[in-house]
């Protein structure tokens, strides 16, 4: 007892303090606990749409970014030449803050920026990518400045998974017949499970805080959820509904990890 | 069904030096049951691999009945195989490990439930087919691979060490349950082993390897009896084969360990042409009888250890400054330090070059 002491004192002062006194927060009010908050947040008319926006995204964002991830490991298991560069280079991402992916893609996709340049010199009329009333073009233009941002974690983890299963499986299962896609389907994914359970775990709770790209893209064209937090708190300097707004994420966060957990539970009570 | 026909075969592993296999050539021909034998790293599955097409050779071909498959992926060639590893899939339980091939094949329902109870009846494996592998001993989960390789029918049977891992009197029933089935099934087998005994009982024919090439392809009977050369002499055998240095005189005498006794007909010839040979003499621990000291045509040796088998009594004898193994019958009564007379079984006497180690025969 005495000896974790010190962690529990830490765990407090670190992680439990501010998470007490933000729940407090996300119910205060003038005159005592109240759930005014969470009202006035789901009544501000940017809420809902932040909410099927950050929904969209993250339906069609994480499918696209395990395919690619998957791929790419797979692509440096089978050892062409020259692999060892291709990790590197899929891995750069990672090191790139949000931020700064999110201005990278802005000099692409923004009026005057190379997308239209390159439209413009084989004579197509430019576009306006990122204007507001363009939805589907600003969706792409956020969709695809995350995938390049984000899917290089998925990557890792998946390139990690692969490198603990003996390669002895997939010969195993190629000799008694099985192509790629079999040999992909019973064997290499069920194997590879744990390492893609924690992907999208991470990449799901990931998603929902996505914001700083479609921020520096499209300003507030496209709300996200926490964008909506950024703005309730900096913006409209209420940090109560901030707070609430907070909270909402938090707890959908949390619940889709339990839910990963327990969807993708594995049947064998022994596995490996 | 098929035969095997690999030409050649050079293999080097990348970032390594040596060949793991050197020129190999092997016919096996259809339904034979061919045993690999050979010390630990000589190359016997580097070149299972490559049947496999797990591994592709540098250099060679590998063709299954009439079929090119030198460069075919595995999927392609239909074949089964018991990995030294094992490999059984740990996501799986034991019914469905042993019935992957036939999915794969897409095999009626009613038929792979009927196979996958026959082979698990056949390895005992039925009390265990709804557990997963890491729930099973070393030796369950070896039974399981053999289990998935044997319920195939494949053409050919490709078996690396498949009964390593089982106790005596497991490996000894399995060992005829093993031969048993591969009659039946047809298949043409490769298969690997380091027991020279379960070679000796399984096998059509054994292909001795060493570093990475056949030092000797024979009937097991064959190689036991007439080593190609001495390192077959001394792998083959427990315990191996004696080897005494000996010279054969121009007049045709065998002199060994300082005693001299009579040289074969083709030694004696080539001594008299030669001024005398150096050879190499081996014998069996089985071909060499105990008398007492001083009977005509015996050498001298004195009895160092004694070691009671069971079946036979196995004895360390110095002859002359040389250690050879003797094997007596059980009921014969030694002691250690006794003074005793040997003699050889002169038809079972095999002579080797002492420059190549080849064996020399008329
Ligand atoms: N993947 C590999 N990479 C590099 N060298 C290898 C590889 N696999 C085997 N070798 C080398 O090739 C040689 C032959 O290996 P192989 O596995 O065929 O031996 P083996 O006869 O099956 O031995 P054992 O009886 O111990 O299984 C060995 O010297 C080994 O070190
Ligand atoms: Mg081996």
């Amino acid at each position: 007892m005495l000896l974790i002491a010190p962690s529990i004192v830490f765990m407090t002062l670190l992680f439990g303090w501010p998470m007490v006194s933000g729940i407090l927060q996300a119910f205060g009010g003038p005159e005592g606990l109240t759930t005014a908050n969470f009202t006035r947040m789901a009544q501000d008319p940017y809420f809902w749409a932040s909410v099927g926006n950050t929904l969209l995204l993250i339906v069609v964002m994480i499918p696209i970014q395990f395919v690619l991830a998957l791929a790419m490991a797979l692509l440096i298991r089978a050892k062409p030449r020259g692999s060892s560069v291709y990790f590197y280079i899929w891995a750069i991402p990672l090191a790139v803050s949000d931020l700064a992916a999110g201005l990278v893609w802005l000099t692409v996709f923004t009026d005057r920026g190379y997308l239209n340049s390159v439209l413009a010199s084989v004579g197509l009329e430019p576009f306006s990518w990122l204007a507001y009333d363009n939805y589907a073009s600003m969706f792409m233009a956020v969709l695809i400045a995350e995938v390049w941002r984000a899917t290089s974690l998925v990557f890792v983890i998946v390139v990690a998974g692969l490198q603990s299963i003996p390669k002895d499986y997939e010969e195993a299962a190629g000799v008694f017949g099985a192509g790629f896609w079999d040999r992909l389907w019973h064997v290499t994914l069920p194997l590879l499970r744990p390492s893609l359970q924690t992907a999208l775990i991470l990449r799901t709770i990931l998603a929902f805080q996505t914001f700083a790209v479609a921020l520096a893209l499209t300003g507030q064209n496209f709300p996200l959820v926490v964008g909506e937090t950024y703005r309730w708190y900096t913006g409209l300097q209420d940090a109560n509904v901030a707070s609430a707004l907070a909270l909402v994420v938090m707890a959908v966060s949390m619940v889709t990890a339990v839910g990963y957990l327990k969807l993708l539970k594995d049947q064998s009570e022994a596995p490996r | 069904m098929a035969d095997i026909s690999i030409k050649g075969l050079k293999k080097t592993y990348p970032g390594s030096t040596e060949l793991a296999t050197n020129n190999v050539s092997l016919d096996v021909a259809e339904g034979e049951f061919m045993v690999l034998l050979g010390p630990s790293g000589c190359g016997k599955t580097t070149l299972l691999r490559m049947v496999a097409g797990l591994d592709f050779p540098d250099e060679g071909s590998i063709s299954i009945g009439g079929r090119d498959v030198t460069y075919l992926p595995p999927q392609d060639r239909n074949l089964s195989m018991v990995f030294q590893s094992y490999a059984v899939f740990p996501h799986r339980k034991v019914r469905t490990n042993i019935a992957f091939g036939l999915v794969m094949k897409k095999v009626p329902r009613e038929e792979l439930e009927k196979k996958v109870a026959w082979a698990a009846d056949l390895l005992q494996l039925t009390p265990y087919l709804d557990r997963y592998p890491a729930q099973l001993s070393g030796g369950q989960r070896q039974r399981v691979a053999v289990a998935r390789a044997i319920v195939m029918d494949a053409d050919v049977l490709l078996m690396d060490e498949p009964l390593s891992n089982l106790d005596a009197l497991l490996r000894l029933d399995f060992r005829a349950e093993l031969k048993k089935i591969v009659q039946q099934l047809g298949s043409t087998t490769l298969y690997v082993t380091h027991d020279q005994v379960e070679a000796m009982s399984l096998s059509d024919r054994v292909a001795v390897m060493k570093k990475g090439q056949i030092a000797q392809l024979g009937h097991p009977i064959t190689v036991y009896e007439e080593p190609a050369d001495r390192f077959v002499g001394g792998f083959i055998g427990s315990p191996p084969m004696n080897f005494l240095e000996g010279r054969v005189t121009q007049q045709g005498a065998l002199e060994v360990a300082g005693q001299s006794t009579e040289a074969p007909e083709f030694l004696a010839r080539s001594a008299a042409r030669s001024g005398g040979l150096p050879v190499m003499v081996g014998i069996r621990a089985e071909n060499i009888y105990l008398e007492d000291r001083g009977t005509p045509g015996t050498l001298d040796a004195t009895v160092e250890v004694v070691e009671p088998l069971g079946h036979a009594t196995l004895l360390t004898v110095d002859l002359g400054g040389q250690t050879i193994k003797v094997q007596v019958a059980s009921t014969v009564r030694v002691s250690s330090g006794e003074k005793v007379g040997l003699r050889f079984d002169q038809a079972a006497i095999r002579f080797f070059d002492t420059e190549t180690q080849l064996g020399l025969t008329a």
